[in-house]
């Protein structure tokens, strides 16, 4: 075997495929083999061991036949095709885990009942399904317009003024506040107003427009930086007003993405628990007035069924596995709806 | 963008005048407009002094509660240093595990995968990010935690000499180092996108030169990206960390916590809590008076993520524009 040096000549790869699949079969059958003794010989164990293995013996004969740069780049390759397998593990196995044990209870009875009077098994979700869209709804009511004027102001109007560049400052804090501090302020801007008991859906969407208000404001701005100056200019030569060329021409021409991004803002805060928890409580039946008593929500309800789950443990731990998957699949649908509705509303030339 | 205050339509011309030195008739509903937009960006302003404000307001009283009031603590102060510790050191073990992944990952969508590989890899990153924190915290529970028992067993048995990995492994998994795992997973998909977007941004004649000196695409990756997207991927860990001081509900779920304690050890049963999730736990069993104490809490931690947050800015703004 001839020593490769660096620039050595353009054929630097000596290792063929082949023989890469051969040593990944060679350290598998090793791995396999001292796993057997040991008894507890689990999938994992052994795949570990084989990846340990593969990358160790990979080293040693590319260093070899290559050299040792050829071969700190092959630990490399696979050390990152690695992280990306070890990357993707935790979500597959989540939604795998939510499926398989979420979709045992999952029924019309299920989707359609509440909690009322359920002490052991049975009961439903009605109740958490309708909650959530109420409060998700409003805190996007709210959120939406005050997202896209912020994010007009700050491309349009803003430029250079010492007020923008302070708000959009104040953006990137309000995007890292944590979500139980959003529940803590609704919390206390409703009890000082109207006593210390009080609970509403209405406060759990303004804590949740606190989260939502800054990733509208992003997305807009950048979908409406995008809107070519041109397009601006040519309106602005036709006499138009200024308000005007924006609400007709800019507004429309960033709308895709607007949309998009609106949806993906949805989905973030759709899930979130600490803030409801603080501000709106749960309830058993449904509650149609988000302005008055405690409204119950996906997230909270999923919570809850974990920490306070009664006399009949596992009956609630299965309505909050059904309840996780619900709010799983409400997740998927909203991501599908951005994609489906950005390729949609794409004018043609564009594409 | 060079947009002034005047339209382009109403150059204002010196000398001949009359007609474009007077108003247009749009100008009123223009400056209605522009006052609408701006008064929505004060919003945000008053937003944020009114999380501030009521925050403070609402704390107040803690200041002035009897000792014997908080749990397992002398002081107020004695009540929030625990928490903060715990909040700390769970995002610390969480960022130094999600850290050299995330990157690994942003580097194999960006210089590794093929493209179409790398697209659905940023969609599943996506999809990560939107997993809501409550399932997180379930499959923590009953699925990451009984998975890595006999890791920590192992861990403890082997090197527990180690402070960190003290030989006790509590049987349930629910200790400092699940909820850091927990915590890993979660903010790996910040880390990786951000660092995902300063690796693209790698000037392309770097990588090139590189390569033209016969540099391996390790090489290319240490001498070109690695230097240039450097204070990227520290902002975005930074913004990582933010995340992961305040994450609440995973937490509250996997860690089972030990009030007031003050303690490094990742497998026990009796574990440090962090801010958030004590808030949450503790919520609905205090009375109105004790409940300040944890607004108090809550206070500290909105700081903290400020002062994390705004410094993650400042790095991530020197390279990347965002």
């Amino acid at each position: 075997m001839q020593k490769t040096t660096p620039g050595d000549s353009l054929e630097t790869s000596k290792l063929s495929p082949t023989m890469l699949v051969g040593i990944v079969a060679v350290a598998f059958v090793i791995a396999f083999v001292a796993a057997l003794p040991v008894g507890g010989a689990n999938v994992t164990m052994i795949l570990l061991l084989t990846g340990i293995l593969a990358v160790v013996a990979t080293y040693v004969i590319s260093r070899r036949v290559e050299g040792h740069r050829y071969a700190l780049d092959r630990i490399i390759t696979g050390l990152v095709a690695a992280s990306f397998v070890v990357a993707t593990i935790p979500l597959l196995s989540l939604v795998w885990t939510t499926v398989r044990r979420g979709l045992a209870g999952l029924d019309l009875a299920f989707l359609t009942g509440n909690m009322r009077n359920v002490v052991g098994e049975g009961g439903g979700i009605s109740q958490a399904i309708i909650g959530t869209l109420i409060i998700t709804g409003i805190a996007a009511v709210i959120s939406v317009p005050i997202g896209i004027l912020v994010a007009i102001y700050l491309v349009e109007y803003g430029q250079g003024q010492r007020l923008a560049k302070g708000i959009s400052w104040l953006v990137d804090v309000m995007t890292g506040i944590p979500s139980i501090v959003t529940g803590l302020f609704a919390l206390g801007l409703f009890t000082v107003f109207f006593g210390p008991g009080y609970r509403s859906g209405f406060a759990g969407s303004i804590a949740l427009s606190v989260l939502m208000i800054p990733v509208v404001v992003r997305t807009v701005e950048e979908m409406l930086r995008l809107v070519p100056m041109r397009l601006r200019e040519a309106s602005y030569g036709l006499g138009v007003p200024r308000w005007r060329t924006i609400v007709k021409i800019v507004l429309p021409t960033a709308l895709p993405g607007m949309v998009t991004g609106v949806i993906l803002a949805v989905a973030r805060v759709v899930g979130e628990t600490a803030p409801l928890l603080l501000a709106t409580g749960l309830s058993d039946e449904v509650n149609l007035n988000p302005f008055d008593g405690r409204m119950a929500s996906l997230p909270l309800f999923i919570y809850n069924s974990y920490i306070t789950p009664g006399i009949q443990v596992q009956a609630a731990y299965d309505r909050g596995w059904s309840a996780a998957l619900v709010l799983l699949v409400l997740v998927g649908l909203l991501f599908g709806l951005a994609r489906v509705l950005s390729a949609a509303l794409t004018p043609k030339g564009l594409k | 963008m060079s947009m002034t205050e005047t339209p382009p339509v109403a150059t204002p011309d010196a000398d001949d005048g009359t007609f474009l030195s007077q108003e247009r008739p749009t100008a009123g509903q223009d400056r209605l407009f522009e006052g609408i937009t701006t008064g929505a960006g004060i919003l945000i302003l008053l937003t944020l002094a009114g999380v501030a404000f009521f925050l403070a307001q609402k704390s107040l009283p803690a200041l002035d509660l009897p000792a014997s009031s908080l749990p397992n603590a002398e002081s107020l102060s004695g009540y929030i240093l625990p928490l903060l510790f715990g909040t700390i050191w769970a995002s610390i073990i969480a960022l130094l595990l999600a850290m050299p992944l995330a990157v690994a990952v942003a580097l194999f969508m960006t210089h590794y995968a093929p493209p179409a590989l790398a697209r659905a890899l940023g969609w599943v990153i996506d999809l990560l990010a939107a997993v809501p924190s409550v399932v997180y915290g379930l499959w923590g529970i009953f699925v990451l935690a009984p998975f890595f028992v006999p890791v920590y067993r192992f861990l403890a048995d082997t090197v527990g000499w180690f402070p960190l990995f003290q030989p006790t492994v509590t049987p349930s998994g629910r200790n400092m180092a699940s909820a850091a795992l927990v915590l890993a997973v979660m903010i790996l998909p910040i880390i990786a996108s951000v660092s995902k977007e300063v690796f693209l941004q790698t000037p392309r004649l770097h990588e090139e030169a590189a390569m033209a000196l016969g540099a391996t695409r390790w090489e290319v990756i240490k001498t070109a990206v690695l230097p240039h997207g450097r204070s990227g991927v520290i902002g975005g860990a930074m913004l990582g960390l933010g995340r992961a001081l305040g994450e609440t509900m995973a937490i509250a779920l996997v860690l089972s916590p030990a009030p007031g304690l003050i303690g490094f050890a990742l497998f026990t049963s009796q574990n440090p809590s962090t801010i958030a999730a004590n808030i949450a736990l503790s919520f609905p069993n205090f009375g109105g008076q004790e409940r300040s104490a944890l607004f108090a809490t809550g206070l500290v931690l909105f700081i903290c993520t400020f002062l994390v947050n705004y410094i993650a800015r400042r790095i991530a703004g020197e390279t990347a524009g965002f």
